[in-house]
């Protein structure tokens, strides 16, 4: 059927001219998925300003920015493998691909054991969710929530790289799939972009 | 667009019970699963209002069985003022949450939707389960607050801070209670964004051919905006319920200020913000508003369309309309925060798009009104209902212009004028869009005609008694009465306990007509008369399936083709005065001559 049979009797069929939203259902989903998790993501770190600007002996605890570097590094690394791993699955390389995949999978298992040991630290100086030695004990509630909540993100995402992963070597995913799973990867990585320098840099000791 | 059918999961017709009606992967079977859910919370909620009412028009009588639901809420069977806000808070968290905004979207946007765009399911039949099991979750939870420890949390559906984050010590239910409750809505939260997910794809990428976006039919187009606005707004409410129950269960203060004391006792907490959770709260609870009505807005002008038997005045302007409350409906949050201690800048700033909202608001019913006016309207049940869904809507939006601006909201908040207002135009109306629905597309879900007289008792009890009860609402709040009291002891109170009467039985009478419809929607569903494919002449794909109610994939074999706007009422075809989508008919249309 062509398409002038489609607009016998109506208007022109507008915006069905040519295929208009070509993103595949799966895409757009992850793009959606996005979207909300930005407003989740952007409530937490609204909250964590409104209360930051409201308490008068908000804590700078932070002395070195080494650590948190070095896993800023490690995440956005770990972009750019998974960025190489789809390219590869879009040519057809797929032993290439997995080995890209595994990769970013490992940089993010690295990159959250150097979290938990952050987090350790932070514990043994006598930081929990509800008290710690340098001020407010609302720090420590907005630190551990807001690196927690990013922290599942990531968990979750080498999760997925993994079964993916798997899935993708028996043939049941194909490259689009490890492409959406990069999307939510790479907002991963984005997120953190936020919180370094909200969580991290804005409380350095003088 | 025929090519993206082919992502669809062609799923064969289930055959063991299990998938069949309760894990059901099917679209329709999913939305009645929602109107099932949402039909069981508004009894629970309509009675627990009977209940309230009383108390309030008769403060010292004993409700035969009230301890039944409450060991220690209702000594004598005389209900204490805290179980009163407990009675309340459910009320309020149950109606909007699992019947307003559960059955106008989740229920008849998952059963129509697909069919209206032409598509055989939504593209996650996974996700569309979940998303009505993760939901049905969500309300055992809520209602499970009931029977555990001192009973459901009498914080009000707002939760508002210190209050809700205090613990046991702020009252009744005020730690388990809010625990559940938070956890009730923050599962609740995520069924709205697995619901949210497939309705934006549906609407997105699985419409037939020939369905551009301006052919779709009002109703989806006012599922697609909501489905936007849940994207987002539940997206926020769900952190903003976990940050809650962390100040209960790990020992933090987000929303609990330094020094507070309670009872007499100093809390632990320090440093938080109480507004922080209004903040969070109302970004996600107006656009909630919207979810809750927009859909019905859809819904009344699909079906004032098909009994005025001519389309809008702009089909256009009605969708824009709608997509900019969605929009506005972000920006305008504040205004519920005009006393709570906000900077007054901020209250100027949040007046200026409540007052530019009404802009959208009026286009609407003037549309509507436009529309209507020299239309030979059908009256049947369902357009009935869809003009008192117009009536409640202009009723309750007028008091709208007053609450609006901070200096009248100041005298205004937090009394019964507040009370009317919303419960008009959100609550009732949203609740005559979903009887409207019910009434227009029952023959399509059953195959079976409701009874129209037992349909217009129903209608007539419904909006008189509507009236009755919420009118005088907007009179007790400019006579000063407070909201959320219990009982009117204060002496300038006295002279309006007689109008509070009055509001209780037009309660009880209004909520019994309810049961005439209750009766209608079983009896009709086994003995009412069979449906023809398309009972009331309509346009749209639904009425296009092969058989009523629709196959398990809607359309049969073939996905149907759609060659024309969606309402070409008032025209002379080989069918009558309309022309269905699907159908390639040419014929001379109301457009063409535009």
């Amino acid at each position: 059927m062509s398409q002038a049979d489609l607009t016998m009797g109506g208007r022109p069929a507008g915006l069905t001219a040519g295929p208009a939203f070509s993103v595949p259902a799966k895409k757009m989903a992850m793009w959606l998925f996005i979207i909300a998790d930005t407003a989740t993501f952007a409530a937490c770190l609204v909250a964590y300003g409104f209360i930051r600007n409201a308490t008068p002996n908000w804590p700078r605890p932070f002395h070195s920015i080494t650590n948190v570097a070095i896993m800023t590094f490690i995440l956005v690394t770990s972009s750019l493998t998974m960025l190489i791993g789809v390219r590869a699955a879009r040519a057809g390389d797929k032993a290439g691909a997995l080995r890209w995949t595994f990769i970013t999978a490992a940089a993010g298992i690295l990159f959250a054991l150097l979290h938990v040991r952050e987090w350790l630290a932070l514990i043994a100086e006598g930081m929990t969710l509800f008290k710690n030695p340098w001020g407010t004990g609302l720090f420590g509630s907005a630190f551990f929530s807001i690196t927690g909540l990013h922290l599942t993100h990531v968990t979750g995402g080498v999760i997925a790289l993994i079964v993916v992963g798997i899935r993708y070597k028996g043939s049941r995913y194909n490259a689009d799939d490890l492409e959406i799973l990069g999307l939510y990867w790479h907002f991963v990585d984005m997120v953190w972009m936020f919180v370094v320098p909200l969580v991290y840099l804005l409380n350095l000791a003088h | 667009m025929h090519d993206m059918s082919h992502t669809v999961h062609h799923h064969a017709p289930p055959t063991s019970f299990i998938r069949k009606h309760i894990f059901s992967l099917d679209h329709k079977v999913i939305g009645k699963q929602y109107y099932g859910l949402a039909l069981v919370a508004v009894l629970v909620g309509m009675v627990l209002s009977w209940i309230m009412r009383i108390h309030l028009g008769w403060t010292n009588y004993a409700i035969p069985g009230l301890h039944l639901l409450s060991s220690n809420g209702a000594p004598g069977n005389v209900m204490t003022p805290e179980y009163y806000l407990q009675l309340m808070t459910m009320h309020a968290t149950i109606m909007v949450f699992f019947v307003l905004t559960t059955a106008p979207f989740a229920a008849f946007g998952n059963y129509f939707l697909p069919i209206q765009v032409g598509a055989e399911d939504m593209p996650f039949p996974h996700f569309n389960m979940m998303s009505f099991w993760v939901t049905f979750v969500a309300f055992l939870v809520l209602v499970a607050s009931f029977f555990v420890g001192d009973g459901p949390t009498l914080g009000g559906w707002t939760q508002y801070a210190p209050l809700s984050a205090v613990g046991a010590v702020g009252g009744p239910g005020e730690g388990m209670g809010v625990v559940l409750w938070a956890a009730s809505i923050a599962i609740f939260c995520v069924g709205q964004l697995l619901g949210s997910l497939n309705f934006i794809t549906t609407t997105l990428d699985m419409r037939t051919r020939g369905m551009s976006l301006w052919r779709l039919p009002l109703s989806a187009w006012a599922w697609f905006i909501t489905s936007c606005m849940g994207l987002t707004a539940f997206a926020v409410l769900m952190p903003a319920c976990i940050l809650l129950i962390l100040d209960h269960v790990a020992g933090t203060s987000f929303f609990v200020p330094s020094n507070l004391v309670i009872n007499d006792q100093l809390q632990p907490h320090s440093g938080g913000s109480t507004l922080l959770w209004q903040h969070l709260f109302w970004f996600f609870g107006h656009p909630e508003v919207y979810i809750a009505i927009v859909p019905g807005m859809g819904i009344v002008s699909h079906v004032l369309i098909t009994n005025m038997r001519k389309p809008m005045l702009s089909h256009r302007v009605m969708v824009y309309s709608m997509g900019a409350l969605a929009v506005l409906s972000y920006m305008v949050y504040g205004h519920h925060m005009f006393v709570s201690g906000m900077n007054p800048v901020s209250s100027l700033a949040f007046s200026f798009p409540t007052l530019i909202i009404t802009i959208p608001s009026t286009i609407i019913v003037l549309i509507w009104l436009g529309s209507l006016y020299g239309a030979k309207l059908r009256i049947n049940t369902a357009s009935l209902f869809a003009l008192g869904f117009v009536s409640m809507f202009i009723s309750g939006g007028v008091s709208g212009f007053f609450l609006a601006q901070p200096s009248i909201d100041i005298m205004l908040h937090a009394t019964y004028f507040v009370v009317g207002h919303f419960h008009m135009v959100m609550g009732v109306a949203a609740m005559f869009g979903i009887f409207a629905g019910t009434y227009f597309w029952f023959p399509k879900i059953f195959g079976r005609m409701m009874n129209e007289t037992l349909g217009k008792v129903h209608f007539w009890l419904s909006f008189v008694g509507t009236y009755c009860i919420f009118m005088p609402f907007h009179y007790l709040g400019m006579a000063g009465n407070v909201r959320r009291y219990q009982a009117f002891v204060i002496e300038y109170m006295q002279p309006l306990i007689p109008v509070h009467r009055f509001i209780t039985v037009a309660a009880l009478v209004t909520g019994a007509a309810q049961f005439i419809f209750l009766y209608n929607l079983i009896h009709s569903r086994f003995w009412g008369k069979p449906a023809t494919d398309n009972p009331w002449q309509a346009t749209s794909l639904e009425w296009s399936t092969p058989t009523t109610p629709p196959p398990h994939n809607n359309f049969g074999d073939k996905l149907p083709v759609v060659y024309h706007d969606p309402y070409q009422y008032g025209v002379e075809s080989s069918t009558g005065d309309y022309l269905m989508q699907a159908s390639p008919e040419q014929v001379k249309t109301a457009y063409d001559e535009a």
